[in-house]
């Protein structure tokens, strides 16, 4: 029987890789008539070492900071030669999404290309060894924000990235979760049915770089979304309009924390009770502000 | 062989140079045309604006990108989906796409670019010179420089003809001066469309981002395999320095027109002084040749159209029997106080038989003007090199020494 | 081999690439248990999770790198993580 999956085994992602189910996701939801650029980073290098690809669709990558620049001109260049059909995903990290790569995606949005971009946000460079992002949230140890003897980690909130591509005006933008496969699928099948540039924001828990069990990935992903700190929405035209609610589901942050190295210094340093604290009031502020 | 230019006045008009190039480029029938304006590129671009807002390109986009680093990473997209794919820039612009133009080149996309030469920041300076495309030497690209604005429209035809040669399918950048020749009006014919659709078929690679057959394209490529895909690009330079030549020669053949190949000559069959140089200034250098012809002076031109791949067999039978070799550089590789042209003659000429003195002269930069008395100023001191060898082998001219 | 100018390749080509190497436990299942749900199959990161044909699913051990993550998802706790032996 066929597979449902147009991502082929035999890439070189770590057991329990993040990245493979996102983009696996992606796929499922898009179909095979599309075409994808990724930027460089993990799901670039772990698919196309060459000569081998575990693409089954076509698909380009160029450079770190240029996927949506790269979308905009296949975009225009099928518009020119005839050839509109298939759908065109862009899909790449946190880093290559929210850093170096947006003023691409946001020239690309402005000028209103028919794509979709999908953020695979595993919250930290972990192609090059857990460096900090604009992903990277509040509190997070990584190799370029260590917790230290005067630091408990990232000093910085993560980047609101859908609120920037909702200000752009685009048609559609949701946030996903890897937890949550059927949902994600069919957020970016609308998505790249809705005419216009669109926006698909995954959560993405990395089991190396985050420091859990490469069995654990969904189940870190779950509780990121029942604490609050990863709220699933649809924002069609500006609005939201639909929002996965918590319900009676609702977890404390710290058994969240608990599940990841990442966050293990505020558990056994001075100061992280408060710091843990700071992160409840953001999945708080969350539930408050979408009614989860 | 001899090329007896056959110029039809009746089709001549007078136009900017930059309006010959946006001309020439919509003769061509791009799909995608993606730019960042930038002085003195501007009127190329806005010159295909209006082509685009009055419906004469068909078949084609026009992308009005954020900036010079997606303007070609755009067409990194496009040139992989089979479409003829064109941008313009200059100057910081093109110092901005300088990670792009490895790619493009790498991934072996037939792009055209057209490059209005401009001087580099800082000091931040909007005049010709050449240190911008001359910087990017390294990339990958083909490299021609126009003489004047009937060459940087009709190599606008044979670039994309050179580049997406199944032999080649390296990108172009035609080079012409900044404001000298992009905002001059001067005689020319325009590139013709019935004559460019018989001379440029339309571009179909063998392998594009399609569905129906899925391919990859950007792999990585480790230690295994990474050196021979450079030596791929490395040989199909070499291949464009036969097909340069070939497309120069079947271009004069239909159009009636030639520029040169590799490199053109003038006045060099029994000259003692070869004076070497690439683009605009080579007309300045043809009328002081003349002038100096006259009272029997053996000076001959070597003008270089091809600086990548660079065309060394070339040079060297030219110079040959030569008594002294001028070159100038509208650059300088700093650290090295000397340009390219220079430096790179003089590299191609060692470990041979031909054993004649080379001179350099930095010349131009930021726009300064080249008048005809320096030139004449240069010949002197060539002359000089040959009753009395090599005093300064590379040097900065008319520098303002009150000013140091 | 030769190579293609540009670094194109053929798509789906790393499946000669066996993965299944890397793997310390492996998943079994419990069929009695299984009750057809596909998530297995849907989570899978390495598409080593195939239909049977008979609404069942087994593992592609060629592939399977044995992360687990089918074992900690099964509703039904019907797939077991072994030691595989070598």
């Amino acid at each position: 029987m066929k597979s449902i999956s147009l991502l082929a085994p035999g890439h070189r992602g770590c057991a329990g890789c993040c990245d493979a189910m996102a983009a696996k996701f992606t796929l499922m939801g898009a179909g095979e008539d599309c075409i994808v650029v990724s930027p460089t980073g993990c799901l670039e290098v772990m698919t196309t070492p060459y000569p081998e690809s575990s693409w089954d669709v076509p698909w380009i990558h160029s450079l770190f900071e240029n996927a949506s620049a790269v979308a905009s001109g296949i975009e225009a260049a099928l518009k020119a030669l005839g050839k509109q059909g298939p759908k065109i995903i862009a899909m790449g990290g946190d880093g290559a999404t929210m850093d170096i790569g947006l003023q691409a995606l946001s020239g690309a949005f402005e000028r209103g290309h028919n794509f979709t971009y999908v953020c695979i946000d595993n919250e930290a460079y972990m192609n090059t060894g857990v460096q900090r992002s604009a992903g990277t949230p509040y509190g997070a140890s990584t190799t370029t924000s260590p917790a230290g003897k005067v630091s408990l980690g990232n000093p910085r909130l993560k980047k609101n990235m859908p609120a920037i591509m909702v200000a752009h005006g685009s048609p559609y933008v949701a946030t996903t979760s890897l937890a949550y496969p059927k949902d994600m699928i069919a957020k970016v099948k609308k998505a790249t049915e809705i005419e216009g540039p669109t926006y698909i924001h995954c959560h993405a828990p990395c089991t190396t770089g985050w420091g859990f069990d490469t069995s654990k990935t969904v189940e870190v992903a779950r509780m990121a979304v029942q604490t609050g700190l990863w709220p699933l929405y649809e924002v069609e035209d500006g609005k939201v309009t639909k929002v996965r609610k918590i319900g009676n589901n609702k977890r404390p942050v710290d058994e969240y924390l608990k599940m990841q190295r990442r966050f293990k210094h505020l558990f056994t340093m001075e100061g992280g009770a408060e710091e843990i604290a700071k992160i409840q009031a953001i999945a708080d502020k969350n539930i408050e502000e979408f009614g989860l | 062989m001899a090329y007896d230019m056959k110029m039809d006045k009746q089709k001549m008009v007078v136009v900017e140079g930059s309006y010959a190039v946006a001309h020439a480029v919509k003769t061509c029938r791009p799909n995608v045309i993606s730019a960042y304006p930038i002085t003195p590129q501007t009127h190329i671009v806005e010159d295909l604006s209006q082509f685009m807002a009055d419906g004469e390109i068909q078949n084609c986009e026009y992308i009005n990108v954020e900036s010079e680093f997606s303007a070609l990473s755009a067409l990194v997209g496009s040139s992989a989906v089979g479409a003829r794919s064109y941008s313009a820039t200059t100057s910081q612009g093109l110092e901005l796409m300088h990670e792009v133009l490895f790619n493009v080149a790498g991934m072996r996309m037939p792009i055209v670019m057209t490059v209005a030469n401009r001087a580099v920041s800082a000091p931040i300076n909007i005049w010709n010179d050449q240190q911008d495309s001359i910087s990017q030497r390294d990339t990958g690209w083909i490299q021609l420089y126009a003489e004047n604005i009937q060459e940087i429209s009709d190599m606008t035809a044979q670039a994309f003809k050179i580049s997406e040669d199944k032999d080649i399918m390296m990108p172009s950048m035609t080079c012409m001066d900044g404001f000298i020749l992009s905002h001059v009006y001067e005689p020319l014919v325009l590139l013709e469309q019935d004559i460019t659709d018989e001379f440029l078929p339309p571009f179909r690679p063998d392998r594009i981002l399609d569905p129906k057959n899925p391919m990859t394209f950007g792999a990585f490529a480790d230690p295994n395999f990474y050196t021979e895909f450079r030596y791929q690009q490395e040989q199909a330079m070499q291949n464009a320095l036969k097909k340069i030549e070939d497309v120069a020669s079947e271009f004069y053949d239909m159009y009636g027109r030639h520029f040169g190949g590799l490199i053109d000559e003038y006045r060099t069959e029994d000259a003692d002084i070869i004076i070497m140089a690439m683009g605009s200034i080579v007309g300045t250098i043809k009328d002081v040749i003349d002038r100096l012809r006259e009272k029997n002076v053996k000076v001959g031109l070597l003008k270089v159209r091809a600086f990548r791949p660079f065309p060394a067999q070339a040079i060297m039978n030219v110079v040959r029997d030569a008594k002294v070799v001028v070159v100038l550089d509208k650059n300088i590789s700093l650290g090295m106080n000397a340009g390219a042209l220079f430096i790179e003659t003089k590299s191609v000429l060692y470990n041979t038989d031909i054993d004649v003195p080379v001179i350099g002269y930095m010349i131009g930069h930021g726009g300064r003007d080249i008048p005809m008395s320096t030139i004449e100023k240069i010949i002197a001191d060539a002359e000089e090199v040959m009753r009395s060898g090599i005093r300064t082998e590379s040097q900065f001219t008319d520098l303002k020494e009150e000013l140091i | 081999m030769k190579i293609v100018p540009g670094a194109i390749c053929e798509a789906g080509t790393s499946r000669v690439n066996k993965t299944g190497g890397w793997r310390t436990f492996k998943p079994v299942y419990d069929y009695d248990k299984c009750i057809k749900c596909k998530l297995c199959e849907l989570l899978c990161p390495d598409s080593s999770v195939r239909p049977k044909g008979d609404g069942y699913f087994e593992f592609d051990y060629n592939y399977c790198k044995g992360c687990g993550i089918c074992a900690n998802e099964c509703p039904k706790s019907a797939i077991t993580m072994v030691l595989e032996e070598k």
